[in-house]
């Protein structure tokens, strides 16, 4: 087979598509597709929030107070008399945009320091996982809550408390794909047609460390929602008055014996989510043929 | 023992570094503990005498050796808030949170293990479908939220057990495992998940050995070969789970000793955080990453103890 070193449009797009076919092409099966409808929900919620037609979610009516779903409005009304439905619709934007912050920075920063670490070994790698060792060292919440005392609750400084607590599991795997990428001959062919360091790092390793990261990136956007609703039940995460799930789930605790819907409606909506995120995210994994060994 | 001293300096290593990062992380805190102890607008004077008595006038260096000096001497300090001993406090409240975390992962386990034997045996049916649909939607459940349900259900609705509160074993044995089940259950079912996840995979893998297929052959039962052969290889990596998952046990127990207002060292914390009482803050982390470095370095030496291959190979 020639080596085609130049490829062309066409055999990329014949690439693209031949990909395509190979992670959609054979059925995942009437579950996956209800998780991911039930995402793209989530994420248009996340989006336009602002534009739906929906209730002031803090608006707070007293006649409503407490009342059941179905009766005013689709999902009733939490403690204060604030509609639920919108609640939800807004604080899910929280939720959003916190996942996809938090996990963006632990792949992008642990993923960059693992793949430095594996190519280039020595003090750097050494050095590298003893610090992480040390992170790894403290309980996870003990770490963030630590954090967010020390960084504060603005959307952009939780996703930043969380996002680093992912910083020690990404940069393994990177690394870990790294060290056995960088044994393959391409990358030492590469090398012995004198190609640059940065190249082979962005042309050569890159591509192939990149989809293990993303394979397990649902899968921690999950996490990410769950450990993202315990602060916000423990009032640590983003600020009164923004609507989250975890602070509505809170809320609805004190009504746990008269009014169950308060609490329980959104504690179905985390669930769902994460549910849809994990399994949405096994079902890719294992189309990728990620080893879960090399988490 | 050779293992032990081997590993001795690295343990130490770690120690001294997650003691300098506890007291960076707490001494970094923006605003200045003077003030916060004193509270606003009082005289310039006072807070300059309460800095200088408080030592906060030297540098963070000197400051870190000295308080790792008196924090190995198990003295930590002593809380402005409360005026408590933070050292005194935190063993106070520490048998809580031990019988909490202790009873979770003995509950977690009984679950587990069979559950996961039964998948494992039957790997592929549709009762270990159910096992694992199970599983990974449990996986998929915070543990504020388990615990809420499970107040809900059980002491809400059902009243079986109360809804909070916390009686001492020596004062009433039988109080005191009521107080407690809740608790430990809402932990207990997230670590289920995990343990079983791993443990089924392991089953799996060692089912699939020779000697298994020759204990089959020689007619042996199967509930005999999965106890007595089966389990006791997959145990190894069930018990570096169960250390590394310590961490998850010790998060948990923060939120949920705050929702069943148990007196422990997470709720200890969590109060500590929200009064920013930082010397007890720096404490009761220090405490905790500490206890957590020390518990997975036992485990790993366990884990030598019972696999002669790791012995050698180390």
């Amino acid at each position: 087979m020639p080596v085609n070193k130049h490829p062309t449009i066409e055999s990329r797009a014949q690439n693209f598509a031949r990909a395509l076919q190979q992670v959609f092409g054979r059925g995942f099966g009437p579950g996956f597709w209800l998780a991911v409808f039930w995402l793209v929900i989530v994420a248009f919620c996340a989006m336009f929030a602002d534009w739906l037609p929906l209730r002031d979610p803090l608006d707070p009516v007293i006649a409503n107070r407490l009342d059941g779903p179905l009766s005013g409005s689709l999902l009733g009304a939490d403690g204060l008399g604030r509609d639920i439905l919108s609640r939800l619709v807004h604080g899910a934007r929280v939720s959003v945009v916190i996942g996809l912050t938090a996990v963006s920075i632990g792949m992008i920063v642990g993923g960059a320091l693992g793949i430095i670490a594996g190519y280039f070994r020595g003090h750097f790698e050494r050095a590298l996982m003893a610090v992480l060792d040390v992170i790894l060292a403290f309980p996870w919440l003990v770490l963030l809550l630590a954090l967010v005392a020390f960084i504060g609750q603005s959307l952009f400084a939780i996703s930043t408390a969380i996002g680093f607590l992912w910083i020690p599991a990404y940069a393994r795997v990177a690394r870990a794909n790294t060290l056995s990428v960088v044994q393959r001959e391409y990358v030492l062919a590469a090398r012995a047609m004198g190609a640059t360091t940065t190249r082979i790092l962005v042309r050569e390793v890159l591509p192939n460390v990149i989809l293990p990261l993303l394979a397990y990136g649902l899968v921690a956007m999950g996490l990410v929602i769950i450990v993202e609703s315990a602060l916000a039940f423990l009032g640590l995460s983003v600020e009164a008055p923004q609507p989250t799930w975890g602070g509505m789930i809170s809320e609805g605790k004190r009504h746990l014996a008269t009014a169950v819907h308060v609490a329980l409606i959104p504690s179905i909506t985390i669930f769902l989510t994460v549910l849809s995120l994990n399994f949405v995210g096994d079902r890719l994994r294992s189309r990728f043929d990620v080893k879960e060994s090399n988490l | 023992m050779i293992m032990l001293l081997r590993k001795l300096p690295w343990l130490i290593g770690t120690l001294l570094a997650v003691s300098f990062f506890t007291f960076m992380l707490v001494g970094l805190l923006p605003g200045d503990p003077a003030v916060l102890i004193l509270g606003a607008g009082v005289s310039p004077e006072a807070i300059v005498a309460l800095r200088l008595e408080m030592g906060l006038d030297r540098p963070l260096l000197i400051r870190y050796f000295d308080w790792l000096g008196s924090a190995l001497t198990g003295d930590l300090g002593r809380s402005p808030m409360t005026g408590e001993l933070v050292m005194d406090a935190i063993l106070e409240r520490l048998p809580v949170t031990v019988q909490l975390g202790l009873m979770a992962i003995v509950l977690a386990l009984v679950m587990a293990i069979p559950l996961a034997m039964v998948s494992a045996s039957f790997a592929g049916s549709k009762l270990d479908r159910v096992i694992s649909g199970i599983g990974f939607a449990l996986m998929s459940v915070p543990g504020f939220m388990m615990a809420i349900f499970l107040i809900l259900i059980f002491a809400v609705t059902l009243g079986w057990f109360p809804a909070t509160g916390w009686i001492p074993f020596s004062v009433s044995p039988l109080d005191n495992l009521l107080n407690a089940l809740l608790p430990a259950l809402s932990l207990a079912m997230i670590e289920l998940a995990m343990y079983m996840r791993l443990l089924r995979t392991d089953l799996i893998d060692t089912l699939q050995q020779d000697y298994i297929t020759l204990a089959r052959a020689k007619g042996m039962p199967s509930w005999r070969i999965l106890t007595r052969h089966a389990l006791r290889p997959s145990s190894f990596s069930l018990l570096t789970v169960v250390g590394l998952q310590l961490g998850g046990v010790i998060s948990g127990a923060i939120i949920v000793e705050e929702i069943f207002a148990l007196p422990g060292v997470g709720r200890l914390l969590y109060q500590s955080i929200l009064q920013r009482d930082l010397l007890m803050v720096q404490g009761i982390v220090l405490f905790i990453a500490t206890a957590y470095v020390l518990v997975n370095f036992v485990v790993d030496l366990c884990y030598s103890l019972l696999d002669p291959r790791v012995r050698y190979a180390g």
